[in-house]
């Protein structure tokens, strides 16, 4: 048939034709179109038609196959943990799901994940109208704090927060002498819930700035010429207009909510990855804890795919404002800037200065009473070879899955850069599980050493290299590949002289990136990391658990300073991508 | 050279007003985008605003609105005062209905709901008016689509519904036909005006396209450098242009120099009825379309540069014996070669501009 050949050169007499046929008279402006055009296609033609069937080229093929080799791999710690929770028995699987435990750890978790979202609205959206839609004073400034908690460790919130409020924390010794017997425990749900709303918030604030940016100021200025009130005009226009943007904050608050291992764990509320945790550690049948990481898993999948279709609904409210961004007029906050600012204010001093402040007291306090640094120096040792090693190889599983999707894009090659992307959405303590089990089974010969433990960092971080190198090779057109090839060089010298220097930038923020997560990674280094390895993580994790606040404070620092250069990094790739 | 005030206020007296802007000024920064812009229109009249880009006409609109703070003048929608010195009517309660540049329909809306919106405080009988304003721009069936399941020109129409819905003082078209495809533009163009006509509506259009500004409204004002320069009838405009910037962004213009004299003005191209009196060195405007070419013999002084042929018509540019070039514009069936001596002949009356030194 006609139709299936390319249009370009395929175009036949008869098909311009069917063409000037179906479209009826030309407008008056277009009439040199009813020039005979076959008669000169048919004769630009005859020497390109050859081309149209390139021969498969072996390259191409490697690709293909190493990138699909990289995806199975990545799909392999899943496969395994769906294989481990089956052989249970399905009699057996259903009692665990069944069981009041089980239903006690959904249900804390959908509380926790509930009462986070609904506090980081609280915080989030009015930060982001102030930040986006007002005259506040220094708003990039207020963005870019509001915005860093994002790469703070959950952990070292949770660490400050028991550091200070807790049983042996300094507030309660401060209290003492005044009688204060006791502060109202910080353990259990109220804890948890402070500490990860206080960073994960960043999320819906993120999201609702981007919300507001986008939506076409025109929107709000038709809304007023029909004879509405500024209030008005934002209940009935800007928020129907965000609810995508919200609704896609707030899905991915529950996502880190589900998947946060460190806050919950310290502050020792049995949601599901506690729960999946102590049931590891507690028994020799590790089954229940592969069940009660499977239904996470399946909880986790179900908000991914509502985030999917929520961003197609984000696609359409788009579309019809692209174009013709007008200086929007911000709002006079007056005297309100005071309150606003105070706001602003208390939201950083929560997030950030307290929790350094606290690392600071505890690092004095510990240096003054003597405490010796040597572990800490041990664990940042640990943790830079872990993390290096993690961002090497990352890189180099990425570039082939980055480059297979944007220059071959096919089912394949989607299914090749989901598969990548899994590590993603999965939570750590359900990767690194799964991985414990494959390991102890099938590869003991790596199980508790660093290389399972890299593997794992590949698993859960691949998708930023990815991610990172991927904006960059689209932001190389494929003409310039054509351009080599057509001044006579063959793939693979394109790939090494004009591909990969172009890249650069992208491959070291993927490394960077990659570095930076890994630094921070909890569970599964507590899981996997060889016997006696800490990392500063770690040992943060362990020192909290055991009241010794001082031990976790330099770690604690480090990794302070790590999330800080995250943030840099962060930005920078901002810019350059220009989002 | 500008009009004067009493030439940019309509020419009739008797009549009802529909805007009156008076010496509007708007600054951003130091930069003035309005220096002082009078015009006015009489309910049930369609302008246009044309200026090249950057001349302030989207920000007169703007002001107009209310989505811009007037610093200095006034101005008045249908009778009422709605901005001067210390008063700032907000743009809800200016009974304006404006149609954006990219529609700016509410994209969780559909049809009827963004018509209706607007009719909040409409007291007749709401579904009714819906109706009858889907129904005169042509869009009835269409009414539970969401904006994204309609065509550009759906979209438009939908914009243009929903801004007459309300029964506005004026409806405000910013650049309305931009983002329509040539082919569409030109029908659509002549379905909107319909529209404005049927609905008795008193509109401004905003646009950079001298062509449509022409075809499409009674008078047009020509804003150049934020200063109204001209408020005329589309012929008059075009045939006589008040000043020299005038003429050269309206249409394509022939400057020469000459000398007049009275009614007439002695020119490279011969005498020339002027348009009125005048006297001095001044500089004439030529279109393209009054000049009539010839072929001539050899020893004639000017030469063909130059042929752009459209089709409709074609674009003879000759030289003179004095250098200047000059162009004609020519039916399709003439034919001349480039470096052909050609005999030229333009006709009158010409306006005269005084000559730039």
């Amino acid at each position: 048939m006609a139709n299936d050949r390319p249009r370009l050169w395929g175009a036949s007499r008869a098909d311009n034709i069917n063409h000037r046929y179906k479209y009826g008279k030309r407008p008056h402006g277009q009439a040199r179109d009813a020039f005979p055009v076959y008669m000169m296609n048919e004769r630009t033609i005859a020497p390109l038609t050859p081309d149209l069937q390139p021969r498969v080229s072996s390259g191409r093929i490697a690709l293909h196959i190493v990138a699909g080799a990289i995806a199975l791999l990545m799909l392999l710690p899943l496969a395994y943990l769906g294989v481990r929770a089956g052989s249970a028995g399905a009699a057996q699987v259903f009692d665990m799901l069944a069981s009041e435990r089980t239903g006690r750890v959904v249900l804390n978790s959908l509380t926790l994940v509930f009462l986070v979202t609904v506090a980081s609205w609280c915080i989030g959206v009015p930060f982001a109208w102030l930040t986006v839609r007002t005259d506040l004073p220094m708003r990039k400034l207020w963005t870019v704090l509001g915005a860093l908690p994002l790469v703070i460790p959950s952990y070292v919130g949770a660490y400050s927060l028991v550091a200070m409020m807790g049983p042996r924390g300094f507030v309660q010794s401060w209290l003492e002498p005044l009688g204060v017997e006791r502060l109202p425990s910080i353990y259990g749900l109220p804890g948890a819930v402070w500490a990860l709303t206080l960073f994960t918030y960043p999320y819906l604030f993120l999201s609702a700035r981007a919300g507001l940016q986008n939506l076409d100021p025109a929107l709000d200025e038709a809304a007023r010429s029909l004879g509405y009130g500024p209030w008005q005009t934002f209940r009935r226009v800007t928020l129907p207009g965000l609810r995508p943007s919200l609704a896609a904050g707030s899905l991915l608050v529950a996502l880190y909510v589900l998947s946060d291992f460190g806050a919950v764990s310290i502050l020792r509320f049995n949601s599901f990855t506690r729960a999946i945790y102590l049931q590891y550690l507690s028994s020799f049948d590790r089954t229940l804890a592969s069940v009660l990481a499977l239904v996470l898993v399946v909880l986790t999948i179900l908000l991914l795919i509502s985030a999917q279709r929520v961003q197609g609904a984000m696609r359409e409210y788009q579309r019809a404002g692209v174009g013709a961004a007008r200086r929007r007029q911000l709002v006079r906050l007056g005297a309100w800037r005071w309150p606003a600012l105070l706001f602003c204010l208390g939201v950083v001093i929560a997030c950030l200065v307290l929790p350094a402040s606290v690392v600071v007291y505890w690092l004095v306090r510990g240096l003054a009473a003597g405490e010796s640094l040597l572990p800490v120096w041990t664990a940042t040792a640990n943790s830079l070879r872990a993390a290096s090693g993690a961002a090497a190889v990352a890189v180099v599983l990425a570039l082939p899955v980055a480059y297979l999707a944007v220059r071959f894009p096919s089912r394949y090659s989607t299914w090749v850069y989901r598969s990548a992307y899994l590590g993603n959405g999965l939570p750590g303590i359900v990767i690194a599980l799964s991985l414990v089990f494959f390991g102890a089974n099938y590869a003991p010969f790596i199980y508790q050493t660093l290389a399972m433990l890299l593997f794992a960092y590949v698993v859960r971080f691949l998708p930023e290299a990815v991610g990172t190198i991927r904006s960059g090779l689209l932001q190389i057109s494929p003409r310039l590949e054509e351009a080599a090839r057509s001044l006579g060089l063959n793939r693979r010298q394109t790939v090494w002289r004009v591909i990969l220097p172009l890249l650069r930038p992208g491959i070291w923020a993927g490394v960077a990136l990659v570095f930076l997560s890994a630094m921070k990674e909890l569970p599964a280094t507590l899981l996997l990391g060889p016997t006696g390895f800490t990392t500063l993580a770690t040992q943060i994790w362990s020192a909290t658990g055991e009241a010794f606040f001082t031990r976790a404070a330099a770690p604690a620092l480090i990794l302070l300073a790590v999330s800080a250069l995250s943030m840099v990094f962060i930005l920078r790739q901002e810019e350059i991508t220009g989002q | 050279m500008m009009q004067s005030d009493a030439q940019l206020r309509h020419p009739t007296s008797e009549y009802e007003m529909g805007v009156r802007v008076c010496a509007a000024v708007k600054r951003y920064g130091r930069v003035g985008a309005a220096n002082g812009i009078t015009f006015e229109l009489a309910r049930g009249e369609l302008m246009a605003l044309l200026g090249p880009s950057g001349c302030g006409k989207t920000t007169t609109l703007r002001l107009i609105a209310g989505f811009e703070r007037l610093d200095a003048g006034e101005i008045e929608i249908g009778g009422k005062p709605a901005a001067s010195a210390g008063l700032h009517v907000p743009p809800e309660r200016r009974r304006i209905g404006m149609v954006f540049q990219e529609y700016a329909l509410f994209p969780h809306l559909n049809v009827i709901d963004n018509v209706r919106f607007g009719l909040h405080s409409y007291t007749g009988d709401r579904d009714r008016r819906v109706e009858k304003v889907l129904e005169m721009v042509g869009l009835d069936g269409m009414e539970r689509r969401h904006p994204h399941e309609l065509s550009g020109g759906q979209q438009q129409r939908v914009a243009l519904a929903r801004a007459l819905a309300p029964e506005p003082a004026v409806v405000l078209l910013d650049e309305p036909f931009s983002n329509l495809d040539a082919g569409l533009r030109v029908r659509v163009r002549a379905e909107v005006r319909s529209i404005l006509r049927q609905a008795g509506a008193t509109a401004i259009f905003v646009t950079h396209d001298q062509e449509e500004a022409l075809s499409l409204v009674d008078r047009v004002a020509v804003l150049i450098d934020g200063v109204v320069r001209q408020v005329a009838a589309p012929q008059q405009l075009y045939r006589q242009p008040a000043d020299r910037d005038v003429a050269a962004f309206v249409g394509d213009a022939n400057f020469l120099p000459g000398t007049a004299g009275g009614r007439t003005v002695e020119c490279e191209v011969g005498s020339l009825e002027l348009v009125s009196e005048r006297k001095g060195e001044v500089e004439i405007l030529l279109r393209p379309e009054n000049i009539s070419v010839m072929p001539a013999g050899a020893d004639a002084g000017a030469r063909v540069r130059a042929v752009l042929f459209f089709g409709h018509d074609q674009l003879v540019s000759i030289q003179l014996p004095s250098g200047r070039i000059v162009d004609a514009r020519l039916g399709p069936m003439y034919h001349f070669a480039i470096g052909q001596p050609v005999q030229i002949k333009a006709s009158g009356p010409v306006m005269a501009y005084a000559r730039h030194v």
